[in-house]
């Protein structure tokens, strides 16, 4: 027993100083959210990711790629330690991910202080966008009050003047909320917030029915958008106040809200039915691959993807820090969103849509552009940014 | 804070109530008569809600759903009881608590590596969708009041049962004293497996229940298994009764009460910050009751005769 | 071979030179630890020893009220919640003297002890589980309601302590022998307590506090002060672990850490001196190997747990020859 005690010791002194295989290849941490109500949008990110590296090749720039794929399941200290670990353990160059604004205001600092890259594949809190901007950090999705300035201006253009609000207590609802704000020139009665674990909105959605306002405006992402949806739907709450949401429903959230999705309206940077090659490629790509339609987060995962290569491919596939950076600014890959840049503070420059749920023809559900809100639209923040 | 909100959560209060119940019953009698600390009370609540789901998914009848899991929930505390835990009788209860720990973390894991990460689908029958108005303006779903009716049915149920026949009077007699029963020849190994059996399908009931209303994921029962052991303490271990005026209790406090706290923070602080601080507030609240209770009434409200 | 009294046990038992030697093997390891890895380059060994000395101090903590003073508590993660808030508000509001956060971190955790001990000691068994493990929640939820310390989310602290010219944290070798030398005198402390008058009342009173009482000992003052000393030593652990990764979050107090330090004490054998460290090296070294070869690695660790907790009553300390448990077991 003693003896296998002391090998047990030995044991684990080996197998935590054990090299990995890969000493050549260029590292990826690719952390998410992949369980609990938010777990979708995980899954759907690396997919998307995990796309774009395989139409390059199975390769980045010429490089293999390693992609260690870890899940920080919505928890700030849970992605602490991981990243800890992938930035000691695994040692790995680039770290891509991160659905939630919390997590990544939490991991932003150790990545960027061990000087790596890090891509973030959906979060983009505002406090990252101004003053807080880093180089090493890059999102390649938008800003969270982008969006949502864009339901603010879609929602002036309906007349509506009294408005109720429901967002998540954290920073991206938050963001969103001020987003909204920005651009929303009527007035905000009520602002309700919900906790990210909340799944019943039974409170909420009485307090809007006695209130009676033009519109219900509501940011609720993952799970809990789907569990918001249907609570709507089933308390029949649209035919006493017109409800319109961002990032409740989208292509992979459709199947299991079903018909209570109807007329869902949403803010989209890119859809599925923008004519452009790269997007035609990217979609096709994806349906052969899954078997389903890209959404949003799949989207970015894929863009992510098509960033690091064009940037390692830029280096002559070096794997050098500051080099890197430059060929990420450059931003010169063809995303489906038809064309991208990235503004002084790493966030996107983009066009905005607002998109809707709809029954097509052959009686399914569809999530169909309905107009065009902004054109190159700037993150409100980016002035704060030191960055050029 | 409106009237109609306030019966709307009243409402919820008891409907929480009726499934806290569920999972403190089984878990009163296991503690009482087993003399077992189980910590992996929850993981039978949550494989509950996994049956539920898979066979909901499968065969598309929530009606049918709810008859398997039941029965498998009993099947697998059954399992669990034979197997493992009857090793552990004679044990410490820390012994125990670790053991059950090690089940609570294993499944944990198990359900993520069958089901996936992601929350399943489970969703309410026809019979029971949309929502009914009880009063002007106050609209509550059906379904939810069926869960109450549930619970209501349960407590009769298990009342007539723990009261009106033989093995209850058993399970009665060894939550007060263990030993007798067995002196007097009763096969103590059996009504063991029955009892833990009974309070695994109690809790797989509980956990396929609420699988519409909330989601069915990993880790749903650690906080349901907190919940129920304040319960237990609360009522007093071994009485069903007791478990059953603590869920009342609790299920109140947790709904009305959080209520009540989200209104008043609400008058004199900003909404942002109102809404962070009133979950945790109105947690503390449970175990606030639960403390006072230990102060002062330290074997419960209801404790079984003889302890 | 040598017989001698073992310190801790009613009786005396007779001891093998191996297992004799086993615990201060172990610290030599650790001593040498950091060698190795700079050797070998390998920062993130580093990491995961130091974090195994700060749990194993935690679980000597502890082991003192659980292992020989027969108090099961399920709070005592409640106490790396103070300690680490101490540092992480103080150093929010721009005090990042170490001995000055330190020093709050250690005065509140006393008197938090002071205060949960008073009203729970009186309980017994399950129910001193319960009430201790509804202190730590109420604890729990209070972080969780800290607007302006990060809530849920926990909030990042900017700098390490600073303490004087003496020791610069952020230099991981030094922070992790600050670490083992905090672990050694804890050992050492605990032996010399538990030696003691003091340690033989308390142990007395673990396993029969009647019949303390009867010859005259007012046994709960001695098991509040045990209490008291157990968790101050615990809220340093909190101050410890904010300095390694530079955040403190509401889950560092949750009940499942709680659970996780009752098993190292337990698996590593309660009422043993070197238990605790056997239990906290065993429990986070399978967590980290098993991590390295599947997701799920808790299908596996499980089984080890409930196969050394059935198989070993005595624990890790246990299977390396001594007999019998610490008092402090029902």
């Amino acid at each position: 027993m003693r003896i296998r005690d002391i090998c047990l010791a030995g044991a684990l002194m080996f197998g935590l100083g054990m090299p990995t295989a890969f000493a050549d290849a260029l590292k990826i941490g690719f952390m998410n959210t992949f369980s609990g109500p938010g777990g979708a949008l995980g899954g759907e990110q690396y997919d998307g990711f995990m796309l774009g590296i395989e139409l390059a090749g199975s390769k980045l720039g010429g490089r293999e790629v390693e992609v260690v794929k870890v899940d920080d399941q919505l928890k700030p200290d849970v992605a602490r330690q991981l990243v800890d670990r992938l930035l000691k353990r695994d040692k790995v160059d680039i770290v891509v991910g991160i659905t939630f604004s919390n997590i990544l205001l939490t991991v932003a600092g150790p990545v960027t202080e061990a000087g790596k890259i890090l891509v973030s594949t959906n979060a983009g809190p505002s406090p990252l966008a101004g003053a807080q901007c880093n180089p090493s950090l890059f999102v390649i999705s938008y800003e969270n009050g982008q969006a949502h300035s864009a339901v603010g201006e879609y929602l002036n253009r309906q007349g509506a003047k009294k408005v109720i609000t429901l967002v998540p207590n954290y920073q991206a609802g938050k963001d969103a909320l001020a987003g909204f704000k920005s651009t929303f020139k009527g007035e905000v009665v009520q602002e309700l917030y919900s906790s990210l674990q909340q799944l019943d909105f039974t409170t909420e959605l009485t307090a809007i029915r006695n209130a009676k306002p033009d519109a219900f405006w509501a940011f609720m992402p993952g799970g809990l958008g789907v569990a918001l949806v249907k609570q709507v739907a089933e308390a029949k709450l649209q035919d006493v106040v017109p409800f319109y949401s961002s990032f409740t429903v989208d292509e992979l959230s459709l199947p299991a809200v079903g018909d209570a999705a109807l007329g869902a309206l949403s803010p989209y940077p890119w859809s599925p039915e923008l004519d452009n090659p790269a997007n035609k490629k990217f979609v096709a790509a994806f349906k052969a691959k899954y078997g389903r339609t890209p959404s949003l987060g799949a989207m970015q995962g894929y863009d992510a993807a098509q960033l690091i290569e064009s940037a390692v491919k830029a280096t002559g596939g070096k794997i050098d820090r500051d080099v890197l950076i430059a060929g990420m600014r450059e931003a010169s890959f063809a995303s489906p969103r038809g064309g991208f840049r990235f503004n002084n503070n790493h966030f996107p420059i983009q066009d905005w849509y607002m998109r809707v749920v709809e029954k097509g023809s052959d009686g399914g559900l569809r999530i169909v552009n309905k107009a065009k809100v902004f054109e190159n639209l700037e993150d409100r923040f980016h002035q704060d940014c030191k960055m050029k | 804070m409106s009237a109609t909100i306030l019966l709307a959560q009243a409402l919820n209060g008891l409907q929480l109530a009726m499934l806290l119940f569920l999972l403190a019953a089984g878990l009163t009698l296991v503690f009482g008569i087993m003399d077992l600390i189980n910590l992996s009370h929850g993981t039978l609540y949550m494989m509950g809600g996994y049956f539920a789901a898979t066979v909901f998914q499968v065969t598309g009848s929530f009606w049918l759903a709810m008859g398997t899991a039941v029965p498998l929930a009993f099947l697998l505390g059954v399992a669990l009881e034979l197997l493992l835990l009857r090793h552990t009788y004679r044990r410490s209860h820390l012994d125990q608590v670790m053991v059950t720990f090690g089940v609570m973390v294993f499944f944990e894991d198990l359900v993520k590596l069958l089901w996936g990460n992601a929350s399943q689908r489970l969703a309410t029958p026809t019979l029971l969708q949309g929502q009914v108005e009880l009063m002007p303006g106050v609209v509550y779903p059906i379904y939810r009041l069926g869960v109450i009716a549930l619970g209501i049915v349960v407590v009769v149920a298990l009342y007539l049962f723990v009261q009106r026949t033989r093995l209850g009077m058993l399970i009665r007699a060894g939550a007060s004293n263990r030993r007798m029963v067995s002196a007097l020849g009763v096969n103590i190994d059996l009504l063991f497996t029955l009892v833990f059996g009974l309070g695994a399908a109690l809790a797989g009931l509980a956990g396929a229940v609420v699988g519409p209303v909330s989601s069915v994921e990993p880790g749903m029962g650690n906080h349901a298994l907190i919940l129920s052991f304040v319960i237990i303490v609360v009522g007093g271990i071994g009485s069903i009764r007791g478990a059953l005026v603590a869920a009342l209790a609790l299920g109140l406090i947790d709904t009305v009460g959080r209520a009540l706290i989200a209104a008043a923070l609400h008058e004199f602080l900003p909404p942002a910050m109102a809404s962070g601080i009133t979950p945790a507030l109105a947690s503390t609240l449970l175990y606030v009751m639960m403390a006072a209770v230990l102060v002062l009434r330290p074997s419960g409200l209801f404790p079984a005769p003889g302890r | 071979m040598s017989v001698t009294p073992v310190p801790g046990r009613l009786g005396s038992v007779r001891r093998l030179e191996i297992t004799r030697l086993a615990g201060p093997a172990v610290l030599a390891a650790f001593a040498v630890l950091p060698v190795y890895a700079a050797l070998s380059g390998d920062d993130y060994l580093l990491s995961v020893a130091a974090r195994m000395l700060i749990w194993a101090l935690a679980a000597v903590s502890l082991n003192l009220i659980l292992g020989y003073g027969g108090m099961p508590s399920f709070g005592h993660a409640a106490f790396f919640g103070i300690g680490g808030y101490a540092v992480g508000v103080l150093s929010q509001h721009g005090i990042d003297n170490g001995f000055l956060q330190w020093g709050v971190a250690i005065a509140v955790s006393a008197v938090v002890a002071l205060l949960i001990g008073a009203l729970s000691l009186h309980s017994r068994g399950f129910y001193f589980i319960m009430i201790t493990l509804a202190f730590a929640q109420l604890l729990y939820y209070l972080a969780q309601s800290a607007y302006g310390y990060g809530g849920d989310d926990g909030m990042t602290i900017a700098r390490h302590s600073r303490l004087g010219g003496w020791i610069d944290l952020a230099d991981r070798p030094q922070f992790y022998y600050l670490c083992l030398a905090l672990l050694v005198a804890a050992l050492v402390g605990t032996d010399r307590i538990v030696r003691s008058r003091f340690g033989r009342v308390l142990r007395g009173a673990a396993s029969n506090d009647r019949r303390m009482q009867a010859i005259g000992f007012p046994t709960f003052r001695y098991r509040l002060t045990a209490f008291v000393i157990s968790g101050t030593v615990a809220g340093l652990c909190g101050a410890l672990l904010a300095n390694d990764i530079l955040f403190v979050s509401p889950s560092m107090m949750s009940w499942i850490r709680s659970g996780d330090l009752f098993a190292m004490v337990i698996i590593g054998g309660a009422g043993t001196l070197f238990g605790p460290l056997y239990g906290a090296v065993a429990l986070l070294g399978l967590e980290e190997l098993l991590m390295t070869w599947t997701e799920y690695w808790r299908l596996l660790f499980a089984p080890i747990l409930i196969a050394l907790v059935l198989g070993s009553p005595a624990g890790i300390d246990g299977l390396l020859g001594r007999r019998g448990g610490g008092p402090g077991r029902r």
